[in-house]
Order: structure tokens, then sequence, then C-alpha cells
């Protein structure tokens, strides 16, 4: 046997977030567009077509930060610290985006209020998400086994352009998702929407890309030493590639074919993000081997792990599967 | 008060205040579920309406609450990097790996089936939507099963080794960590306290509608069942808790002391003291209402048999008398009504009254939200009587916390605050609303909702909680 655990669970880790970023994505992204739909039908279709699958693509957020903590649990205990004011920030946010579902239906009332929190309420959670992206990016300042930074530290230009790039980047998701789910006048304005959005997401990606590599040493050689070059240089011609078709699908009105393409540009942006971090839990500072939780924690866990995950996926294939074709006028009868 | 003190205590201040407001909503949702399994079940098999009827009325109530479960579960796994980095470090080997399991073999099962518990009884056919109930229903069980191992081994941690950067590592068997001694009577106690808690809330919730004349058959049913589980499950819950008295006796008697009030040693048989007025400070109990020798008759079965006191325990290691003399007595009072409510309900069955004793239905109301307080009281005794350990006798709270700054944690504390009350009062108030309107016939499911109010049918023809067409019956009953 000469399965290295600590790299599987690497992997396992980044493909809870993967999943967490694709699936909460578009739910988020939905929140973040939500003002723009017309208050009644357009905006109950919007909440519909995520409302019955919303709370499993959440649950990726708690096993991406419970596994951190098992496999890695030292990376768990600095970074969360480092990161304290954003993590806050998005918890308090996802509090008023999940409550909000059930809430807005019971009060017509205050509707108005709860479809407010819903919307601002992913618009900071996904913002702190970026900001925290970037603020890992950066690098976190570690003393022995703790963090060693100070409150602000994750405050930088460059973690507010990783927040607002990952806001775009989101209402693309959604609007996508909703072009797929809809039809009508709201699939009208979702495609209108993505429409400015993705050449707004172009831009927020590519800037962040280039500053990426001048953030540190590291990072530039990385990218633009062999092996990295040879991912540094078909990396963008993918980009585009996959953007331009977006652009035509979005033209052409076909309906699923958008919401696949966003994706496209997810993962190869996660792709990018992996090769830039490889094989540091905190860049430049811990590696996953130093952050990692003894053989008998691992152990025990993948066991679990390898049975439950396709078990997961399965069933939540199941339950898209249930609530596929169009959230249409009549909502789930 | 320094600034590392000051920290120390607005984070343990946070914890508590979050995972107070969070233990709310699992203690009504793990009960809620297998009351919703049930119906569903009784629906299928006997094919009466009223079974369906309840499932819609308590399935609407149940979202709010799962939700409100959801968000506030959320922050509570990340609290533990952002607040209790140090704890994370050391115990993460061991307490990661179970709530990872949590995770993967509840939350997941829990979340992936809710949209079609919700949503899906006209999208998959009723034995499916059966089965996802079921789901639900089982999540929610194994979520108890293993928070309580975590929390179980943080108060009696077996299995473990300690590794050379300090960490706790797995040291033997999982099954040694997972299985720790006060575990057992931990997950019966929780889970029971649950059951029980949803059994006073559904009755409650009979008791209102009866006592406002809307004797329906829905009301009755649920009325009935809530009775019968209180009938049943309290005197159980006083024997587990018991059990659990005795299993902390032998593995954490600083706490028993702390709840008993005895900082004397009573070498010959000690008194159980049923009121007074702790006092952490000259360690003493002031104005103690006495019975002598009934401790040592509880605790040891032996009314003559010694008992230790808090004097014994060094100062810093005692937990806080002055709280958890209370929260004990709150807790096992609130227990004791809850036995005589169900005893009550047994001898108006017997005397055909139980739709009709409005004293009855008076106190099953009153009782509606003792649950949750003697849950909460429960959870403070068991916490805070840990005190001042994190892991007991082995990590202290004052070297788990993280290396933060006081005014980032009052900052953060003033926001859960804020939040949580803007938040959840308001959810609190949609499901007393819900509650207020009694089930009826052709009740609705929560999908109905967004339908309704997306003005596609006609508002009146789904009246919410309209006055029920049928005659009261209420006279009849009588």
């Amino acid at each position: 046997m000469n399965i290295d655990l600590t790299v599987v669970w690497a992997f396992v880790i980044a493909f809870a977030v993967a999943a967490y970023v694709v699936m909460d994505g578009f739910d988020l992204g939905i929140g973040i567009l939500f003002k723009g739909f017309k208050v009644g039908r357009e905006r109950d279709q919007a909440m519909n077509a995520i409302a019955p699958l919303w709370d499993g693509n959440e649950t990726w957020l708690v096993m991406g930060g419970g596994g951190l903590m098992a496999a890695f649990p030292l990376a768990y205990s600095i970074i969360l610290p480092a990161l304290y004011v954003p993590i806050i920030v998005m918890l308090l946010g996802l509090v008023f985006r999940g409550v909000a579902f059930e809430f807005r239906w019971r009060d017509p009332g205050h509707r108005v209020w709860w479809d407010a929190g819903f919307s601002v309420g992913s618009l900071v959670a996904t913002f702190a998400q970026g900001v925290t992206l970037g603020a890992l990016l950066q690098g976190i300042a570690i003393e022995g086994r703790h963090y060693a930074g100070g409150w602000w530290d994750w405050l930088t230009p460059f973690s507010l352009l990783t927040g607002a790039s990952l806001c775009v980047g989101y209402a693309l998701l959604g609007a996508t998702w909703l072009i797929w789910k809809t039809e009508g006048e709201i699939q009208r304005d979702a495609t209108r929407f993505a429409r400015w959005l993705l050449p707004a997401m172009l831009a927020a990606f590519g800037l962040v890309s280039l500053a990426t590599p001048f953030l540190e040493e590291k990072y530039h050689t990385r990218w633009f030493d062999v092996p990295g070059l040879y991912v540094a240089i078909p990396m963008p011609l993918l980009v585009l590639v996959t953007a331009f078709f977006l652009w035509r699908s979005l033209r052409r009105g076909v309906d699923y074919v958008p919401f696949l393409l966003t994706l496209t540009l997810f993962l190869l942006a996660m792709a990018g993000l992996a090769v830039s971090m490889w094989p540091d839990v905190i860049p430049g500072r811990l590696s996953i081997w130093q952050a990692a939780a003894p053989e008998s924690s691992q152990i025990f866990m993948l066991v679990g792990a390898a049975v439950l995950i396709p078990l997961i996926l399965g069933y939540t294939a199941w339950s898209y599967w249930v609530f596929r074709g169009k959230v249409g006028e009549e909502g789930y009868h | 008060m320094s600034d590392a003190e000051t920290a120390l205590l607005l984070a343990r201040l946070q914890f508590a205040f979050t995972i107070s407001f969070h233990f709310i909503f699992p203690a009504f949702s793990i009960g809620l579920a297998s009351f919703l399994a049930v119906l569903e079940a009784l629906w299928l098999k006997t094919g009466r309406e009223i079974y369906l009827n309840l499932f819609r009325y308590w399935l609407k109530i149940f979202a709010m609450a799962f939700a409100m479960g959801v968000v506030s579960g959320i922050v509570m796994s990340y609290q533990f990097g952002t607040n209790w980095s140090v704890f994370s470090d050391k115990a993460g080997p061991i307490i990661g790996p179970l709530m990872a399991y949590e995770v993967l073999t509840a939350f997941f099962l829990e979340a992936g089936f809710l949209g079609v518990m919700m949503f899906g009884m006209n999208k998959v056919g009723k034995g499916l939507h059966f089965g996802a109930t079921l789901m639900v229903a089982i999540g929610t069980f194994i979520s108890a099963f293993w928070i309580l191992s975590v929390n179980s081994w943080m108060q009696t941690p077996t299995g473990w080794a300690m590794n050379d950067q300090g960490q706790f590592v797995p040291g033997g068997s999982w099954i040694d960590i997972i299985f720790n001694p006060s575990f057992p009577y931990r997950l019966v106690h929780t889970v029971i306290a649950a059951y029980l808690t949803t059994a006073l809330v559904v009755g409650a919730v009979g008791a209102w509608h009866l006592l406002r004349g809307r004797d329906l058959p829905e009301v009755r049913t649920m009325f009935s069942m809530a009775m019968w589980m209180a009938a049943l499950v309290a005197p159980v819950q006083i024997f587990v808790g018991d059990l659990h008295g005795l299993n902390t006796l032998e593995h954490q008697p600083a706490k028993v002391m702390a709840m008993e009030g005895h900082f004397e040693s009573h070498p010959d048989g000690a008194p159980l003291i049923l009121f007074g007025l702790p006092d952490d400070e000259r360690e003493t109990v002031h104005a103690a209402v006495q019975i002598p020798k009934l401790s040592s008759l509880i605790l040891k079965h032996d009314l003559n048999a010694p008992l230790d006191g808090l004097k014994t325990v060094p100062k810093a290691d005692r937990p806080s008398v002055e709280i958890v003399f209370w929260s004990f007595r709150v807790m096992v009072g609130l227990g004791f009504l809850m036995f005589a409510l169900g005893l009550w309900s047994l001898v108006a069955r017997a005397m055909k009254r139980l739709y009709s004793w409005p004293l009855l239905h008076r106190f099953a109301l009153v009782m509606g939200p003792s649950g949750f307080v003697a849950v909460i009281a429960g959870w403070i005794t068991t916490e805070v009587g840990r005190q001042p350990w994190v892991v007991y006798n082995l990590l202290r709270t004052a070297d788990a916390v993280s290396p933060i700054a006081a005014p980032g944690v009052s900052g953060s504390l003033l926001a859960f605050v804020i939040v949580y009350f803007t938040v959840f009062a308001a959810g609190t108030v949609y499901i007393l609303k819900l509650m207020h309107h009694a089930p009826h016939p052709g009740e609705t499911g929560p999908a109905e909702a967004p339908i309704r109010t997306a003005g596609i049918t006609p508002s009146a023809a789904v009246p919410h909680g309209e006055p029920d067409p049928r005659p009261d019956r209420s006279e009849e009953a009588k």
C-alpha cells in the first residue's frame, strides 16, 4: 500500500469545497439577483427553483468545515481565527438567507423584509466567502501552532477583489440555473442578466488570475516554470473558448447549456487555484502533511467517506431528479 | 480582569448563547420528525384523512423549526474554530472524525430527503414519500448519536493517547472513544428529552384548541397521542435521569457535588438540600431546606453512605455551584411536573374526561414550553458542571480558547445576539401563528404556500386556519 492518505484527504476536502461552490453557488447567486426580479410571480418562481434543494447544497459547507477540522485540525485552528470576521459575517448572512425560504411565505405583510434578508444575506455571505479565499491566497501569519496576525489582516484590495469576483461568478451561476429551470418572463430576465454577468465574470477572474502570481514569489514560479507553464498556457485559452460557447448559447436560447458551461468556467478557475496552492493548505506556510491528523483518524474517516460519499451523491442526484423540469407557474404540484 | 480573561469569558458566553439557541431546534425536530413519520405511517395503514391532516399541519411547523436549526447549526460547526481554535487543534483528531461522521451519516440524509418530504408528495409515490420522511427522522436520530458521542467524550474521555504535538489522538479502538462511559446514559436521556419536549408542545397545541372549543377529531387525536407519550415517557425519563446521575457520580463527582450543593463532606449520610442559596465565595448554602440522609439514599442507595463535598476538590477545579445547583433543580422540578401531567391524563382517560377537563387542558397548555426549559437547564447542568475543564480533567477551558482579543469577540457576540433575537423571534411568532389555527380537514402542506401566495389560486380557495366548517362538538363531549 503506497497510497498517501493525506493526499487522499486533501482531495476529499477539495471535492467538498468544489461541490459546495457549484451547488450553493447557484442558490446564493439567485439570492444576489433576487432584487432584480419583479415582485410577485417572478420572485416566487426564483425561490421555488431552489427551495427543495438549498439545504442539501449548504450541507457541503458543513462538510468542508467539519472535514477540515477532522483531517487537518491544525489548518482549521489557524485559518478560522485568522478569518474570524469574514467567517462570522458569512454565517450571519447565511442565517438570513436560510430562514427566508420559510418565513417569506408565512408573512405576506413583511415579505419585502424577508426578501431583502434573502438577497442581502446571500450577497454578504458570498462576498465574505470570496474575501476568505483571497485572504487565504495572500497568506496567513503563523507562530508555532497559532495564528499570529491581527484582526484586519484579511482586509486587502486583493481580498476585496476576490470577494467581488465571487459575487459576479455566483450571480452568473444563479442566472444560468434559472434559464434552465424557468420559462417565460423570468427566463428572459435571467438571460438578460447573464449577458451582462459573463463579461463581468471574465474581467473579474482575469484580474484575480493576473494579481495572484504577484502576491507571492511562490505562485510566480509555480505558474511560469515547468510544469506549471503547461497549465498556465492552455488555461486562458480554455476559459475563452468556454466563454465563447457560453455567449453563443445565451444568444441561441438553449436552456441547460449555459449552466453547464458556467460550471465549466468555475471548474477551470478551481483547477487554477489548486495549481497555485498545492501542496499547501495555507499557501507558503503550512503543507497538507504538516497539518494532517494522525493516520488512525484518517483511516477511520476514510472508511466512512468511501462508502457514504457515493451514497450521498446518489440520493442527492435522486432528489434533483424528483424536482427536474421547469418550475413552471404552478410550483410543485 | 485581564484582557485574556475577558476574551475567555466572552468566548464562553458566545458559545453558551449560540448553543442554547441552537439546541432548542434539534430538541424539537428529533421528536417532531418521529411524530411525523408515525402520523404518515398511520395514514398509510388506516387510510384515515385525519392523520394526513395532522401530518401536513405539523410538517409546516417542522419546516420552520428545521430551517432555524440548520442555520444555527452551521454557526456551531464553525465556532469551534473561530473561538476555540486551541481546542480544535488539540482535540480535532478525536472529535473531528466523529463530527465528520455526523455530517456524512446524518446531515446529508436529513437535507437530501427534506425537499422530497416537504415538496414531493405529488412528485413521488406514497411509499417513496414515506421513505423520505423516515430518512429525515432517522437522520435526526443519527445526528444525536454522533454529537452526544462527542460531548460525552469531552465529559468522560477514554480511548485516547497524546502525541508529541500535544494533540489527543486515538489510542486504542474507536469503539472506546465513541462508546465512552457516559455516552449511553447521555444519549438515551437526551433523545427521550427530545421526545418529551415534542409531546408537550403537541399536547399544549391540542389543549389550546380544546379550550377554545375546537373539539375536532384532529385535535383530539393529537392531544391523546401527546398525553400517551407524556404518561409513558416521563417516568422512564426520571428513571434514566437517575441512572445518568449515578454514572456522573462515578466519573465526575465534582459535578454531582455541585448539583447537590454539598460543599461539606458527609461521612455518615448526606442530606438532600431541596432549596437554598449556594454561595461559591463563602463555600456554603444559605437558608438550606434539607431532608437528612436522602442524598445518600438517592445517590448510593444507602442512608448512611459517606459522600464527599466540594471542599475536597481544589478551588481551581470546581464548577460553579451557584449555576449548577439551580439549573439542576429547574430540570428535575419540571420533570416531576411532566410526570404529574402524564398521570393526570391517565386518570382523565379512565374517567372519560380527557377531552372535557379544562383544568387538565390549562395545565397541559402551561407545560407546553417546559420541555425546552428543562432541556436547556439540563444542558447547563452538564456543561457548567464540567467546568473548569473542556476535556474533563485533561484540558482546561482557559487553555482551549483562540488567541483572539476581547473587542472582536464582543463585537461578534453582539452581532449574534441581535441577529438571533430578530430572526428567531420572528420564527417563533410564525410557528405560534401556525399553531393558533387548528388542524382541520383539507389541511395543506408547506408546498401549497408558494402557490397560494403566488396568486395563482384565488386566496380564498384555501383558507388558512379558518373556523372549521364542521359543527362545534364540544357540547357533545361533555
